[in-house]
This record gives structure tokens, C-alpha cells and sequence, in this order.
């Protein structure tokens, strides 16, 4: 049988290597609307603004409930609570388990920060949901930032420059502030960034101590099995560790008077790592150095005592806030809501 | 904060000065030697206090800020002057050199030396030293202190949360991740290289320019400042001034940088075309500046001080008291070898 020539061309053109490479476009292209379509209804919370990169992808590619739009936020999520599959959180707002009982179809839930302790990780395990974060992709941004505030506070560089800014140059020189290079630097948790900061601090020169659950057998540096030891051995005190029920308060009254009137404390964690009152009043009386703080027991209030002291730097919670890093971590978020969806593996996943 | 007078010994450098100065040998003569009667001319107040107080202790201090009409100093006393301690801000100009004929040494409080008359105390036979190495770190780590504090705009941010209820409104806006950004440094110096071992551990690729290529380096050599300008992302002024290094960094230069370009200056601040720098910023045409030194100290220019992509410091490099009191020890170190006849710790000259 002779066949027709235009399936003679068309098996010619499909069977050579363009053809070929065609064809496998032409069906990435059809699977990738497949998918799309699949995702455009799937329901997905994002509990408070985080980022408008994120949201506007989530809108796009996704069927986006803004848990903010409400003041009724109980009703709001009575009315949508069939249709939610997905929860986007962070650090200001997660998934608490009074939300995943409200959200009897949630399947995922994807944290737009590395920290899990506004997650109730029991519940998801329980309920099967499975949970991811942010890991690595801020680790820079946050070491960074440990090492900008322990500059910041031990050369009074933000009273220096207000110095200038307010004409008192003129009149006298600054006064004099104390050295970085050299002062021994103790990290508690000395996880990713922990080590990030370690490795920072280093090319300062400065020795490096450390507490942890646990001894690291591949650090080279000095270990302390408590944190008052680590403490009462370091000049800069750096909280890098996870918020656990362990961790709360682990910088205490003891710790801090450890640490003494020429420590400075440096907190990249969570404020409730630290004893907040106990830290404040330390600091007024001078029985700490100084600190340098991203984050409090109840953000956004920070204690009013702290802004008339020169000795400390306090900064809003910006500790992984750059434009790289934020895209970074969205781009996580939405990979990892993507690969559940599609049935693929997540990328990283806690739960 | 609060910081001992002895925790200053605890800069590297410190128990080898003190080491040094105490092991200097006296010959019977010099243990003779009325010190009190040597008259030392101090050209400004320095901090901290300890450096004036050792040379009053030592030697017959005469402080030139006291003398509104400087010849009022100088003629009764250009006789008893046998030396000058000076410092980046007054030094030993032709002027002062050619009004003291006794003038042996000029210790300056200093690492840079632009405010000394080499040639003149050259001519003269007057020894000159400086106090090179110990400000090394401190300038480094101001270096990088500038450079997050611009970048990650810590300044703004404690400002933004001191106003209080302001965060509860809203955060304060992303800013700029340091690392793994383009270092490039213009003097491959001590403090030029100790940036570069510092920003390396930011995973930040280091380049450089200086006069001549450094044989023992791995960083990128640029042969000329645009070039270095126009491939990095953080440019750093580290070299010392000279004439030839006055204005190094021009218009093209800070153009080749671009408006996502910062410029950390830790130099000197003639280093800069500050009205070019200062057009640039207000205009965007630099994406930032971290300023320790300006062209008039201490004017700084005020078209600067409503940007929230500058930090502008009042000349601090090395203002840590560590370091401040291990540098009065090395001006006194210096000042006791030349009156003992020993070989002088850190000469120029």
C-alpha cells in the first residue's frame, strides 16, 4: 500500500532529531498547561503580607485567599474552608493548630521563613500535612546581619553618623568605641548559620566558642556544655539556635550577669530566646556592654527603655529582608507548593 | 560602653610594644637623663587622655591648642623643642618645622602621613615616626562595617523601630545582600589586604588596583581605577594620599561604578571628588556611599544628610580605645629610643 506523501513528511518530520525535540516541547508545553490548570484551583491561605513577589505569583498561578482581607478572620475562613489546600506562613504568622482544625482539606504547608515555631509541627504530623521551609537560602543574610550588628554596636556606628548628621563634629571629635578584631565570639546553635557566623567572624580574628544539644564533630571550635560556661568565656555572645520549648529564655538573668558589663549579646534568633525584661534592665543598669538585637518577645513592640541607650542596635526583623533573598525564598515557597501538587518530590521538606 | 584602661593590652600588638619599650638598655648617662627637661610640643587633644598624660609625666609638655596666637608658644619655647607628637589632623608643616630649630623627632599619632613635611624633615635631619600596623584591623573592620551598614541600611532601620509605633504599620523596606557581592580595593596595603581576607569570608570576589601588580596575591589585578570601578560591585579606598592619588576616584570613575555601585571610602577624604561623589548620590547616579573621611573635616557635605544610602562617619577608623592606647604607647616607645639613641621603633625618616 502506497501511503499518502503528507505522512510520509510528517513521519519524515517526526522521526528525525527536530522532530523529535519538537515533539517533546510541544508536550512540555501542553503538560505545563495541564498543570497550571490543575493549580489555578487549588486554594491557597497566605496568613499575613510577606512579600509582594510572593503574592503576586501565588495570585497568578494559584487560587489566593489573603487571610488579612478580613477583619472577621473566623468567618472568613468558615465560608473558604473547603476550598483550602495550601498554607503560606512565616515568622509574624504560621499555621497554629486552631487554623489547621479550621482547614479540614489542608494538605500542605509551605513557611516563607527557615524558623517553625509558629507551626504546630504534632497537629500536621498527625493530620498527614506535610510542612516545608526556607533552609540555606537566607543562611548569608542572616550571618551578615550578625556580623553588622556586632560592628554596629561595638563602633556606635549608628551614633557616630547621627553625630555628624547633627552638626556636633564641629564642636568635638567622636569618642572613642571598642574593637571588634580579635574579641572572642560564642554561638549558640551552631547550625547552618551559626556556622555561617563562625566563618565570618574568623577572618576577624576572633576565637570561636560554641553550645549545642550536642558536640559537632567536624568544628574546630572550642565546645562548652552549658551557656553560662560559653557565656562567661566569650565577649560577644551570638543566639543562632531553633525556638524550641527548650530554648525559650536560654539567654536568662544568669547568662547575661555571666556575660558581664563589657559582653555584648547579639540576637539573630527569636526574641523569645532571650528574657526580655531581665535583658532591658541589664542593659539600663550596665550590667551588660551592649547588644544588638533583631527581634523581641513581642514584635512589633519593642521596650521603650532600649531607645534612648547608645549601646545597643535594634533593628525590625530584617535579618534575611534583602531583595535576593526574599525572591529566593518565594521562589522556594512556590517550587515546593508546585512539586506537592504535581505529585513530585518536595524540595524541602520538615514534615 | 564602658572599657577598661587595661583591656587595651589586649591588642596583639600591645605586650610587644610594652616589651620593647621596657627592655630598652639605659646607659648610666641617660639614667641621668632629666627627661622632665626635654620640652615636647603636642599639636592637638588627643584621646584618650593617657598619651597626654604620659608625655606631661615624662617630658616638659607644651600644648599648642592652649595658645590662641600660636607665636605666643612659640617664641619664648622654640628653644626647649625637641619634639613634635602630632596626628592626622595637625601634623608638622613647614611652618611649624621652620619655627623650632631644636626640633629633633616628630612622633605622629598617626598611620597616614600627609600632614608631616617629609621633605622638609629630611632636609632638617628630623627623624619622623609613625604608628603603622596596629590600625590596621580596626580600619578593616570599619571598612566592613560600612559596607552593612550601607548596604543592609542598619542605620535606617534602628531609626525606622526608635520612631516605635512606625514597625507596627509596616516593615521597614528589603535592602542589599552583602555577600558574594564584587569587592574591588584600591591600595592592596596592610588595611587594604585585611578588607580583602575579611570580605573573602563573605564569599565576596576581591580585585584590586595599586601601583604595580603584587606578586603574592591571588586577587584580580586591574591596571587602572575605571577598570577595577567599572567590575565591581563595592569599590573600597584604602591607598595612602598622595598627590598622585588626590581625587583618584573622579567622575568616570564613580560613573564606571554605577547607580548599583557603593563606594566605602576609609582613605583620606581628598581621595574623592566630593562634589562629583555628592552629585552622583543625590542624582542616583551611585547606588550608595559609606564615608569615614571628607575633603574638609570635619565639614561633611550636608546635601548628604537626608539619603538613606549613606553612612557618614566623623573620621573613627581607628578611634577604638585598644588600639588609641597602643598607639600612645608606640609615640612614647618611639619618642624614649630617640633620647636614649636607640633605633627607633617604626621609622619614616
Amino acid at each position: 500500500m502506497r501511503w499518502p506523501s503528507f505522512f510520509h513528511r510528517r513521519r519524515r518530520k517526526f522521526s528525525s532529531p527536530q522532530g523529535r525535540n519538537q515533539n517533546l516541547h510541544r508536550a512540555l508545553r501542553i503538560l505545563s498547561v495541564v498543570s497550571s490548570k490543575l493549580m489555578e484551583n487549588k486554594g491557597v491561605l497566605m496568613t499575613c503580607p510577606m512579600s509582594s513577589y510572593l503574592e503576586e505569583q501565588l495570585q497568578k498561578r494559584f487560587r489566593l485567599l489573603k487571610l488579612w482581607d478580613s477583619q472577621m478572620k473566623a468567618d472568613f475562613l468558615k465560608q473558604n474552608s473547603q476550598l483550602i489546600s495550601a498554607v503560606v506562613g512565616n515568622t509574624v504568622l504560621g499555621a497554629d493548630s486552631e487554623l489547621i482544625d479550621s482547614l479540614p482539606n489542608l494538605e500542605i504547608v509551605s513557611s516563607n521563613s527557615v524558623g517553625l515555631d509558629k507551626i504546630d509541627l504534632v497537629k500536621c504530623k498527625e493530620r498527614g500535612i506535610r510542612v516545608t521551609n526556607t533552609p540555606d537560602v537566607l543562611t548569608d543574610d542572616v550571618a551578615d546581619l550578625a556580623i553588622g550588628l556586632a560592628l554596629a554596636t561595638l563602633r556606635k556606628i549608628s551614633v557616630a553618623d547621627g553625630f555628624l548628621r547633627n552638626g556636633l563634629w564641629k564642636n568635638s571629635d567622636f569618642g572613642l568605641t571598642t574593637k571588634f578584631s580579635g574579641k572572642s565570639v560564642g554561638i549558640l546553635g551552631l547550625g547552618r548559620i551559626g556556622s555561617a557566623i563562625a566563618k565570618r567572624a574568623k577572618a576577624f580574628g576572633c576565637p570561636i566558642g560554641y553550645h549545642s544539644r550536642s558536640r559537632k564533630p567536624n568544628a574546630n571550635y572550642k565546645y562548652y556544655s552549658s551557656v553560662i560556661d560559653l557565656a562567661a568565656n566569650c565577649q560577644i555572645l551570638v543566639v543562632a539556635c531553633a525556638l524550641t520549648d527548650e530554648t525559650r529564655h536560654i539567654v536568662n538573668r544568669e547568662v547575661i550577669d555571666a556575660l558581664g558589663p563589657e559582653g555584648i549579646l547579639i540576637n539573630i534568633g527569636r526574641g523569645p530566646h532571650v528574657d526580655e525584661p531581665e535583658l532591658v534592665s541589664a542593659l539600663v543598669e550596665g550590667r551588660l556592654g551592649g547588644a544588638g538585637l533583631d527581634v523581641y518577645e513581642n514584635e512589633p513592640e519593642i521596650p521603650e527603655k532600649l531607645f534612648q541607650l547608645q549601646n545597643v542596635v535594634l533593628l525590625s526583623h530584617v535579618g534575611s529582608d534583602t531583595v535576593a533573598t526574599c525572591k529566593a525564598m518565594a521562589d522556594l515557597v512556590l517550587a515546593n507548593l508546585e512539586a506537592h501538587f504535581l505529585g513530585k518530590p518536595l524540595l524541602t521538606p520538615v514534615v | 560602653m564602658p572599657t577598661k584602661r587595661e583591656d587595651a593590652s589586649t591588642h596583639p600588638l600591645a605586650s610587644t610594644i610594652k616589651l620593647v619599650f621596657h627592655c630598652l638598655p639605659q646607659t648610666a648617662s641617660s639614667k641621668k637623663m632629666d627627661s622632665n627637661s626635654i620640652g615636647v610640643l603636642m599639636t592637638c587633644p588627643m584621646s584618650p587622655p593617657y598619651l597626654e598624660q604620659e608625655l606631661d609625666r615624662r617630658y616638659r609638655l607644651l600644648r599648642f591648642w592652649k595658645f590662641p596666637q600660636k607665636t605666643e608658644l612659640l617664641k619664648p619655647h622654640s628653644q626647649e623643642i625637641r619634639a613634635v607628637v602630632g596626628n592626622a589632623t595637625i601634623g608638622a608643616n613647614a611652618e611649624l618645622i621652620d619655627a623650632l630649630p631644636k626640633l629633633e623627632i616628630v612622633s605622629s599619632y598617626s598611620v597616614g602621613l600627609d600632614k608631616i613635611d617629609l621633605a622638609k624633615c629630611k632636609d632638617r635631619g628630623i627623624k619622623v615616626t609613625y604608628t603603622p600596623d596596629l590600625i590596621t584591623d580596626d580600619a578593616a573592620d570599619l571598612g566592613i562595617a560600612l559596607i552593612l551598614a550601607v548596604l543592609r541600611k542598619i542605620r535606617g532601620c534602628d531609626l525606622f523601630v526608635r520612631r516605635g509605633p512606625v514597625w507596627k504599620n509596616g516593615d521597614f523596606q528589603l535592602t542589599s545582600k552583602f555577600t558574594g557581592k564584587s569587592v574591588g580595593i584600591i591600595g592592596l596595603g596592610r588595611i587594604g589586604t585585611a578588607i580583602a581576607k575579611r570580605a573573602e569570608a563573605f564569599d565576596c570576589p576581591i580585585s584590586y588596583y595599586s601601583r604595580s601588580e603584587k606578586a603574592d596575591t591571588n586577587y584580580k589585578y586591574y591596571p587602572s581605577v575605571i577598570d577595577l570601578a567599572s567590575n565591581c560591585q563595592i569599590l573600597v579606598v584604602t591607598c595612602s594620599l598622595t598627590p598622585e592619588t588626590r581625587h583618584i576616584i573622579n567622575r568616570e570613575v564613580i560613573d564606571a561604578l554605577g547607580p548599583k555601585g557603593v563606594l566605602i571610602n576609609i582613605g583620606r577624604g581628598p581621595h574623592v571628588d566630593e562634589a562629583e561623589l555628592v552629585s552622583a548620590l543625590v542624582e542616583g547616579r551611585l547606588g550608595g556611599a559609606g564615608l569615614d573621611v571628607f575633603e574638609n573635616e570635619p565639614e561633611a557635605p550636608e546635601e548628604l544628610f537626608g539619603l538613606d544610602n549613606v553612612v557618614l562617619l566623623p573620621h573613627v577608623g581607628s578611634g577604638t580605645i585598644e588600639t588609641r592606647t597602643a598607639m600612645a604607647d608606640l609615640v612614647l616607645g618611639n619618642l624614649e629610643a630617640h633620647f636614649l639613641n636607640k633605633p627607633l621603633l617604626t621609622p619614616v625618616v
